[in-house]
């Protein structure tokens, strides 16, 4: 397997493209392009990245780290239901220290809650058909790449008649805080690292629009580093020509219409929410899914009361800016003092992969680098 | 930086990072209320439970218990005698190459060995839960006695507790180990300095990896063991090779090399630049690390050390490394400078730089 992998790795290619890349810059000016997906940003972190690109050249971290953008809200909920005696709570590994407004899942298991690391909900369901005598309660997240996951198993669940399985959905889709970031007046992006593992599921075609209506190139991309590189060099061959569209640098796995097979699957067990809360982002019409009525049996939040308190970012939060660009980390009113990566208040602040940790952790090396 | 919105502000930039390099500095403070998972699995938390609490009650005027060594130095009569402790609660106890009766002794010499010291004796204290299987029982005991003698360890005083089923998992064991400190050993974090080599003693991330799929929690089978070992004869032949010209060895055991590297950083106020294509991964190891999406430089080793050694005594200490068995694959992977302090950086294989960090999180439980 690695065999196959390492092809994508190879650092004499990954030169050759930051060459070209280099060459395709002008030295005028500063280029800011968005890499939409968390997947891309560890890609990015991983293999050292935007190491190798023209210092002109600079990538802002996107909202599509499903974990960050659980408002705290969500969090309260899902501790709520997890703090009743029957249930056994689960939920990805990377949930678990995400902060609600008094406490993570990590604390609440600490508190004595029966809350369970899963790798795919799958593993929550064998967890469930194990226990019949408790009820197991799935926090499902992401966008829509791990939905069709949760659908898949949901319809298992159902057609094994599985009573004691309930899922917390918190998927939410990808076109809408694009949209929402692309509305606003102050945004200064010049382009886009499309969604890889999104675009699977939902092709490249829902994407038109930002070029279209937004005059912002994307281009979607794989997860190998000269995957990303490649990217790029496509984003700023389309500037520097002039063309703004969208094209597909992952055509490996990505097919322009996305896979109608998953898209089915989500079409039966999610419905689209009216709103739903980003942390940093704020509310978002028609941006997150919830189980359609023929999935209402396994809606945990049909089954147990919750809070349901939406939980403000605080006031001083500056996510929004630090997602757009319009300001850097340390320009926000909190950060440092307040948000920091051992109490974050923003998303930027709770993956270690977010614009605003990677700062914290690592701006003074970089700027270090910078001056040298 | 060239954007014209940056400059006025650059003063404030600066202020900003002063107040996050002043609070980095400062001993952590301990806010949690409870203890969580994280505070055992080695990385940030654990730290903040040691420096916030353990180190201001055990050792309020500083006489060392901050070094945070893998054991520690007393003078009996004139002798430097090393001692230290370790309890073990891995689960599954039985895994592949290995299981909680090796893992207690090995782990044990292990500390010793990284400090320089001959391993001499330990102590086996058994936690037992009512109803343990007596057939598991005589297994880990006798698995005690083989690994004691492979190491040279006496085992010379023990203790048993039983407790209700259901208080503990199966067994759980705490291991005290002395040896005397070796007359070539000078070794101490403050002895590092820039232009030292960093050795590993062979392929990483064995032994976290082999829990993990032993488990059964992700449906993957490979073929991986845990690097289990006693480590005294490594830490032997590089003292005898390179004697003074070896700085500092750690034995890489939970959050991995990562953060034995991030630890001595610290301690030594060095930078420590590792080169990612030049640290042995096994293919298994590497493979599973992909598809869990793991980094086998934060995994744990139960038989690898790593070790900082003179530059120019890098060379000769590799080659009397690599005649010890068990210890073939060793390696240099990296150098000690003197910029960023405190920093752990990697040279990736892809020809990039970035930052490796102590994991804040909680990534594998009980693995050891």
């Amino acid at each position: 397997m690695m065999r196959f992998v390492d092809e994508f790795r190879d650092p004499e290619l990954g030169r050759a493209l930051a060459g070209e890349i280099l060459e395709r810059v002008d030295p005028g000016r500063r280029y800011k392009l968005m890499e939409v997906c968390g997947g891309h940003t560890h890609s990015i972190y991983k293999y050292g990245i935007d190491d190798v690109l023209p210092e002109n050249v600079e990538l802002v971290h996107g909202p599509g780290c499903p974990v960050c953008v659980i408002p705290m809200g969500r969090v309260d909920d899902g501790i709520a239901i997890a703090r009743n005696e029957e249930v056994i709570f689960t939920c990805f590994g990377d949930m678990m220290r995400v902060p609600g407004s008094e406490q993570s899942f990590a604390d609440a298991k600490a508190e004595g809650a029966d809350i369970r690391m899963v790798y795919s909900p799958l593993d929550a369901l064998r967890i469930a058909t194990s226990n019949p005598d408790r009820t197991v309660v799935f926090f499902a997240i992401g966008f829509e790449t791990t939905a069709p996951s949760t659908a898949l198993t949901l319809q298992r669940a159902k057609a094994e008649r599985v009573e004691n399985f309930l899922c917390v959905c918190n998927h939410v889709t990808i076109v809408p805080p694009l949209r929402a970031l692309l509305e606003s007046p102050d945004l200064r992006l010049d382009g886009f690292i499309g969604p890889g593992h999104v675009s699977t599921v939902v092709g490249a075609r829902p994407f038109e629009f930002i070029p279209a209506r937004y005059g912002k190139p994307l281009v979607t991309c794989g997860f190998e580093p000269l995957d990303v590189l490649q990217g790029i060099r496509m984003i700023l061959a389309q500037i520097e020509e002039g063309r703004c569209e969208v094209e597909n640098q992952y055509s490996r796995v990505v097919p322009y219409d996305g896979n109608p097979a998953a898209l089915a699957v989500m079409a039966e067990v999610f419905e689209l929410r009216p709103h739903f809360e980003w942390r940093g982002l704020g509310f978002i019409s028609q941006s997150a899914l919830k189980l359609s009525d023929a999935y209402a049996d396994f809606d945990a939040e049909q089954r147990y009361e919750t809070p349901g308190v939406r939980v403000a970012d605080p006031k001083a939060c500056q996510c929004g800016e630090v997602l757009k660009g319009v300001i850097k980390p340390w320009e926000c009113k909190v950060f440092g003092t307040a948000c920091t990566p051992e109490h974050a208040i923003g998303t930027c602040m709770v993956s270690p992969e977010g614009a605003c940790a990677a700062y914290y952790n690592y701006g003074r090396y970089r700027r270090e680098r910078e001056v040298v | 930086m060239a954007a014209p919105s940056d400059a006025p502000s650059s003063g404030r930039e600066q202020r900003i990072l002063e107040i996050i390099e002043t609070t980095r500095a400062k001993r952590p403070k301990l806010k949690d209320e409870r203890v969580t998972m994280a505070h055992g699995a080695g990385g940030k938390a654990t730290q903040t439970l040691i420096e916030g609490l353990f180190v201001p009650a055990f050792d309020p005027a500083g006489a060392g218990l901050a070094e945070l060594g893998d054991a520690g130095v007393v003078t009996v009569e004139g002798s430097p005698i090393a001692i230290t402790t370790d309890s073990f609660v891995v689960s599954p106890i039985r895994f592949p190459g290995g299981s909680i009766g090796e893992l207690a002794v090995n782990g044990t010499v292990n500390d010793l060995a990284v400090a320089g010291a001959r391993p001499t004796a330990i102590s086996v204290a058994l936690i037992l839960e009512e109803g343990l299987q007596f057939d598991v029982l005589r297994r880990e005991v006798e698995a005690i006695a083989e690994a004691a003698a492979a190491a040279g360890v006496e085992i010379v005083s023990g203790d048993t507790k039983v407790v209700e089923r259901g208080h503990a998992d199966q067994l759980y064991i705490t291991t005290t180990g002395v040896g005397v400190v070796d007359r070539r050993a000078s070794l101490s974090p403050a002895a590092i300095r820039a232009g030292d080599q960093v050795l590993v003693s062979g392929p990483i991330g064995e032994h976290g990896t082999a829990i993990m799929l032993a488990r059964d929690e992700f449906q993957l089978d490979a073929d991986i063991e845990s690097d289990t070992q006693p480590l005294w004869a490594a830490a032997d032949a590089l003292l005898g090779a390179a004697g003074d010209d070896l700085r500092c060895m750690r034995d890489a055991t939970r959050g991995g090399v990562a953060t034995v590297l991030n630890e001595l950083a610290r301690a030594s106020g060095v930078a420590i630049v590792a080169r990612e294509g030049d640290v042995p991964v096994g293919p298994a190891v590497a493979g599973a690390a992909e598809l869990l999406g793991i980094d086998p430089m934060y995994v744990a080793n139960e038989g690898r050390l790593v070790a900082f050694v003179a530059p120019e005594a890098a060379d000769t200490a590799l080659r009397a490394l690599r005649a010890v068995p068990g210890s073939e694959e060793g390696a240099l992977v990296g150098e000690v400078r003197s910029e960023p302090q405190g920093m752990v950086l990697v040279e990736t294989a892809f020809g990039g730089t970035r930052v490796m960090d102590l994991l804040a999180g909680d990534p594998l439980p009980r693995i050891c």
